[in-house]
Formats: C-alpha cells, structure tokens, sequence
C-alpha cells in the first residue's frame, strides 16, 4: 500500500519506465570491464589478440587461466595468509573498541576517538618512512606478518567506528545488568557482546576483507621480494612485464579479482552496509 | 587501551618522523643523517619549483574536480532512478557498486588495455562507424590517443603567476592534460557505485509521512525532488564528497595500474611522485615532502567534517 503512495509521488508509470530504459544504457558501461576479462580469459593464446578483443572465444580454453594460475599461485596463497588474521584481528579489536567508546564514556573519549579517526584518512604515503623502520626494528620486515601488523592497525580506526555505530542500538541496560551482576569489563563483552554482535562482525569482516585484499601500497613497500608479496603486487608485475601473453593477463587480473568479486556476489548486502556503516554521520 | 596507543603512534609519532625527515638534507634508511638543509626549508623549496610536481598539483585539481563531478552526479542520478524501480532495484544497485569491490591494481590493467590506442574503444570506434563518419568531416580517422596523448588543453600560466607572487616559477603548463581523460573516466567508473549507496541510503532514510505528505498535496516527482528529497539528501551528499575527495586526493594504484606517471607527466599524481622518489630515485626527503602536501590537502577537506563529527557526538 505505502509503495503505491511512493510511486505516485517519486515518479510516474510513464517516467518510471523512462528512468528503467536510462538505467538499462548504463548495463555496458559497467560490464565492459567484467566482459573483456572474462572473454580473454577464455581464449587460446594463439586467439587472443588485442585486436580481436571484443569477441567471445574462438576456441574456449582453460590454457590462460592454468598459465595465470602459474604465476601467481604462490602470490595469491601470500594474500590469503595475509588477509584471513589482518581481518580476524582488526574486527575483534574493532569491535572491542567500539563496545568501550559507545557504553563507557569518560572524559575526552570522543576527542580520543576523533584523534583515531584521523588515522582512517591519512594518505599511507605519510607513514611509510617509519613504518618500514619500524618494520625492521621488530625483524618483521619484508614478511607476512609484518604486513599484517600493518593492515591490524591501520584498520583498527575504521572497524572501531563501525562496531561503534553498531553498538549504539544495542540497549544500555544490558550492559548494566551485567556489571550488577558483578561481570568485569572483559567478561560482559565476550559472554553478552561478542554473541550479539555477529552481524557487526559479518559486515566488518567482509568490509576490511575487500580492503586488505585490494591493497596495493603496503604490500609493495613492506615486502620488497617479489615472490612474498601479495597478489595485487604480483598482477602489477605481470602486467609490467612485456612478454606476457594477453590472455594470461587477463586471466590473472580475474584470479586476483576472484575472492572479492564471490565475497560480493554472495554477501553483497552485507557489503552494502559496510560501505554506509564505515562513514563518520 | 593498548591498541589506542599503537594507532596513535602509528598515525601521529610517524608523521612527527616523517616531517623530520622532510627537514633533513640527506636521511637515507642506511645512513640516517638528520643534518638540516641550509635553508631549513630547502627540500621544500626544491619540491614547489620541480616541474613533476607543479604537474601532479594540477593533475590532482583536474582530476579531483571532474571526478567529484561525474561520480557525485552520477551516483545521484542512478540513485533516484534505482530507487523508483520495483523488481530491478537489487539487480541495478548491485550492478553499479560491483566495481567497488575490485581492487584498483585489476580494473586499472583492464581500463588500460580498454584505452589502448590499438584496441579497446578505437575497436568499437572503427566497427561502429563512428570513426568513418568522423574521417568524413574531419578528413582523418577517430582514433583518439588516450592516456599517451602529450597534448594539455588550455595554458592558465600567466594567469597564475600574477596572482602567485615570486616570478616565473612555472614549469609545467597549467592546462587539463588530454590523458587524464580515460584516467577520470575509469575512477569514475569504480566510484560512482559508492556515491549511489550513499545516497540510496539517505533516500529510504527520508521519513514515509513526507512521502505521503507530497501524495495528498498532489506535488509532482520533479518538485518532490527539488523540494523534499534533494534537501534532506545533504548531509549524506556532504559525507560522499568529503570521502570522495579524500579518494581523490590520495589516488595511486588505479592510476599506477591504468597509464603510470605518463608522457611528461601528464597522467602523475602525487602519490605515484612520493612512491617513486623514495623507493626509485631514493631521495627520501622529497617524497616525505610531497607526502606531507598530501596530509595537508586531506586534512583540509576532512578535520572540518571530522570535528563537526565530534561536536555532534558530544550532544
């Protein structure tokens, strides 16, 4: 009944097919893209020639996918390695954080919060300097690990801020029920918080997992060897190298673009959310 | 909180570093001399008169003005037009904000072969005829260049250099560089999904009664739009380009990915100038100097919205 009422005011029958025909001109812009990688990805390298670029294969073929695959399966393992803990970590200090700075306001607790928040928009480029020194200092340098540390920290300000938006519309009195029953701090988040809070962590978790696996910048800078690096990093490198075949190309851009891509497909909602729930309102 | 203290260090003591940094004549990580130049200020004086980086300050205002332009009315209009459809809404929504949630580094390497000069859309320009068509008028065939075209449209130098004092200091010519184009397009394309987001969701935040309230006045979807949605939709239009510019501002693997630095830096940006100067040239000093240009330009556009944040907060 209310939608009625909406249809009658936001558009009529006549412009609202109008605006479905503008939206229907807009489906190749954004598939080109997805088109061009998927077609190439399919073709023989014999087939695939940038100047045939807009057919479909000749002759399908898995042959650019096994050749992509080759070269940047150990990359794409680094990625996994990676991203699994950095997202892990980050969403439970996130939301560890944003339980403490929406239920325990003390004094300066926004400044403090701001301060942080400062830490979300700051180009990287600033940072990068100490950050590698840093890096050494710890022997983290040049590894896994250390990239994760980095993607730990440098997420903690935007999950602090989604847990934050989410705990909000969580009742006080839940918590204060539990401090009368004489649970500490750590006791009431993890017995009554963290069980209400899986579907902060779902779109928390799906957001810094799209963020982290399409890193770039810190990938390159903490891990100067090639074959440690992120898969982001090594899909750049093929596509600076000049004798890569076409199809192996495109091939590896749609294995780099794979998890995040699935991630969207299925969770997509989720997703959705995590992009409005991760802007300062 | 330990992890309060571990961003604060890493955001604020790391750029207390790198300011340092920027203030040394010499700081390599091997050899960390901390000797000030004569002037103090020399690495900066060097970073404003280097004519890469006069063309990555004018790449960064072309760039950032046409995006926020097209992405923000782009994502405005697909907005309005998503949310009037019924059965295709999530189809379309999930459509335009796919890009999004593909890294820069693959859709710049896509984006790049799609403006190649050889393939890509002068393919389609060639088989459509459009490319003909134009050799009829123009006499020659449309085959447009892209992001290897050394043209800059327009020449505002000047201009410039009356309102800026000290002289003819202008190295690179202040005009829009013709390969920037597909550059902006491309971002635009992976941005705008975002901006649509934003707003569908400051559109179905708008309260029914309004809605209704329109129905019975009998408005018109165009003045219920003027007057009704358009304004509430500010707040989340101010966020949207708040965040859009700091994209904007800070923009490196797409750009990176897609065409590089470009011919005579026609396609470089500053945080593509920061990268090269320390991990390439090695001059630690004047990439942290650029990075510390980049800091003020994002901290510009995001402490006022940050700190309106924090007031609003404490209410």
């Amino acid at each position: 009944m209310s939608s009625q009422i909406g249809s009658v005011v936001g558009s009529s029958k006549r412009s609202k097919r109008v605006q479905f025909v503008l939206l229907c001109l807009f489906i190749p812009v954004f598939i080109i893209p997805f088109y061009i990688v998927l077609s190439a990805s399919f073709k023989t390298s014999a087939g695939a020639d940038v100047s045939t670029m807009w057919r479909l294969p000749s002759q399908w073929s898995t042959e650019g996918i096994t050749k992509a695959w080759q070269a940047l399966h150990s990359n794409f393992t680094n990625s996994v390695l990676m991203v699994v803990p950095a997202v892990v970590i980050s969403s439970l200090i996130g939301s560890l954080n944003g339980f403490i700075l929406s239920k325990y306001k003390f004094r300066f607790s926004n400044t403090l919060f701001t301060l942080m928040l400062v830490g979300m928009f700051i180009p990287y480029q600033t940072i990068l300097i100490p950050m590698v020194k840093f890096l050494q200092y710890i022997h983290l340098y040049g590894t896994i690990p250390g990239l994760i540390l980095v993607h730990v920290v440098y997420g903690i300000p935007i999950t602090s801020l989604m847990f934050r938006n989410f705990y909000v519309s969580i009742p006080k009195a839940l918590v204060e029920a539990a401090s009368i029953d004489g649970a500490g701090l750590m006791k009431t988040f993890f017995r009554i918080i963290i069980p209400l809070s899986i579907p902060g962590f779902v779109v928390a978790g799906i957001f810094q997992f799209t963020n982290i696996w399409n890193d770039f910048l810190f990938g390159i800078v903490t891990i100067p060897n090639p074959a440690n690096q992120p898969v982001t990093a090594a899909l750049n490198n093929l596509s600076g190298t000049q004798t890569v075949d076409w199809n192996v190309l495109m091939a590896g851009s749609l294995i780099a673009a794979l998890p995040t891509a699935l991630i969207y497909l299925f969770l997509g909602r989720y997703y959705i959310q995590g992009l409005t729930a991760g802007s300062v309102k | 909180m330990p992890s309060f203290i571990l961003v604060f260090i890493f955001v604020y003591v790391f750029i207390a570093y790198t300011i340092r940094v920027t203030l040394s004549a010499n700081w390599k990580p091997a050899k960390q001399d901390f000797t000030m130049p004569h002037p103090w200020y020399n690495t900066y004086k060097t970073l404003i008169n280097s004519g890469r980086f006069q063309s990555d300050v004018r790449n960064t205002f072309i760039f950032t003005v046409f995006f926020l332009l097209i992405s923000v009315i782009a994502g405005l209009l697909l907005a309005i037009a998503v949310s009037n459809m019924n059965r295709s809404k999530v189809f379309f929504r999930n459509l335009f904000i796919m890009p999004y949630a593909v890294s820069f580094i693959v859709t710049g390497v896509v984006w790049r072969w799609i403006f190649n000069p050889i393939s890509g859309v002068n393919l389609l320009f060639k088989y459509s005829g459009i490319s003909s068509i134009y050799q009829h008028v123009f006499g020659s065939p449309l085959s447009p260049q892209w992001m290897t075209s050394a043209s800059t449209v327009g020449n505002v130098n000047s201009l410039l250099e009356h309102i800026i004092p000290g002289g003819t200091f202008l190295q690179a010519q202040m005009g829009i560089p013709v390969a920037i184009l597909p550059v902006i397009f491309a971002a635009s394309w992976q941005l705008c999904g975002f901006a649509m987001a934003m707003f569908l969701a400051g559109l179905s935040s708008i309260p029914h009664e309004l809605r209704e309230a329109a129905a019975i006045d009998r408005a018109s979807g165009f003045r219920y739009y003027r007057s009704i949605a358009l304004p509430s939709l500010i707040p989340m239009g101010v966020t949207t380009l708040v965040i859009l510019t700091s994209v904007s501002l800070k923009i490196f693997d797409l750009i990176y990915a897609m065409s590089g630095s470009g011919i005579a830096f026609s396609t470089d940006m500053p945080g593509i100038f920061v990268y090269e100067s320390m991990y390439k040239a090695l001059n630690y000093p004047l990439g942290a100097a650029a990075s510390i240009f980049m800091l003020i330009a994002v901290c510009i556009v995001v402490l006022p919205y940050l700190l309106r944040f924090n007031k609003g907060s404490e209410e």
